[in-house]
């Protein structure tokens, strides 16, 4: 078993209204010093298999074609 | 002009958008479930409608773009079959990839459920014949991820090629999309797809018909 983290975040320059908020809202708290908060996602995985190039191809092709929206995504895959 | 109505899980305005087809062409649409991979060859106009499809998980119109009916309205679309998406189905078609760009969260982070007004930007399509260039028309919209966003290049060969169809106008802009774009079409232009509902503005009890054009154009029954 093959366990990988897939992060989502949004590309440069591309809106991001929900991190705008949690800053003000971190402001709010207090919590000074904060110039820019970008939302993302995490998707844990487990993939049958020990091959680690082939689960790497394989989860690339995933993020290519679902996990992420590559117009205004990037995506990273890390495997334990 | 035959019309069909694609029905998925969460979508909910596919009754609004069967009574407004046959209302507007006299023949009620056929409906087409999301594991059909197949669409009848006299169907001339596929309508995907709002909702929530697969309750909006991982984005907008994600999952729903990945059912097998959309590789079988791909397919017609590149024979020139006419798709019209309206909210989430305009949402499910750039998920698709079958209109450039993406539909995000809108700037305000809030649901919006009201009336806009439109500029017809491109008059000179199939789905907008029967308005003028720069008409203004009143549309609802009932959205939260109703965000057009686009990349600057992308977003230059569009312009040029008129398929910005619709702009949000006179200051209306729910949802802070870029250059306040309403609805794109596709460079063959047979496909639509918009945020706004025009199925909800076609008949007198709706308070009015501004909507109406859309169809008519696309169905082919402007009046004379």
């Amino acid at each position: 078993m093959i366990k990988a983290r897939v992060t989502v975040t949004l590309k440069n320059g591309v809106l991001d209204p929900q991190g705008k908020a949690i800053e003000g809202a971190l402001g709010s708290l207090g919590f000074e010093g904060v110039h820019q908060v970008r939302q993302g996602k995490v998707f844990d995985l487990d993939v049958d298999g020990t091959d680690r190039t082939k689960a790497e191809a394989e989860l690339k092709a995933m993020c290519e074609k679902l996990l992420a929206n590559t117009v205004i995504e990037n995506y990273t895959i890390a495997i334990d | 002009m035959k019309s069909a109505v694609v029905q998925l899980p969460g979508l909910n305005r596919d009754r609004d958008m069967i009574a407004a087809l046959t209302l507007i062409s006299g023949e009620a649409p056929i409906t087409i479930w999301q594991t059909e991979t197949s669409i009848p060859d006299d169907v001339d106009l596929i309508v995907i409608p709002g909702g929530f499809s697969y309750g909006d998980y991982l984005r907008c119109g994600a999952i729903a773009a990945r059912m097998p009916v959309m590789q079988a309205i791909k397919d017609k679309a590149d024979k020139g079959v006419k798709v019209l998406g309206v909210c989430n189905g305009f949402q499910i078609l750039v998920e698709a990839g079958m209109l450039p760009g993406a539909l995000m969260r809108n700037t305000t982070l809030r649901f919006v459920c009201k009336e806009v007004k439109l500029e017809v930007v491109n008059a000179d399509t199939h789905f907008t014949r029967a308005y003028d260039k720069g008409q203004i028309i009143r549309c609802p919209v009932a959205h939260h991820d109703g965000n057009y966003f686009v990349d600057d290049a992308t977003l230059a060969g569009m312009e040029d090629r008129g398929e910005i169809v619709f702009r949000y106008a006179e200051g209306t802009n729910p949802n802070g999309s870029l250059g306040d774009i309403a609805g794109v079409i596709n460079s063959q232009g047979n496909v639509l797809g918009m945020m706004p509902h025009p199925e909800n503005l076609i008949e007198a009890a709706h308070g009015g018909k501004d909507g109406r054009g859309i169809f008519a154009s696309a169905l082919d029954v402007i009046a004379a």
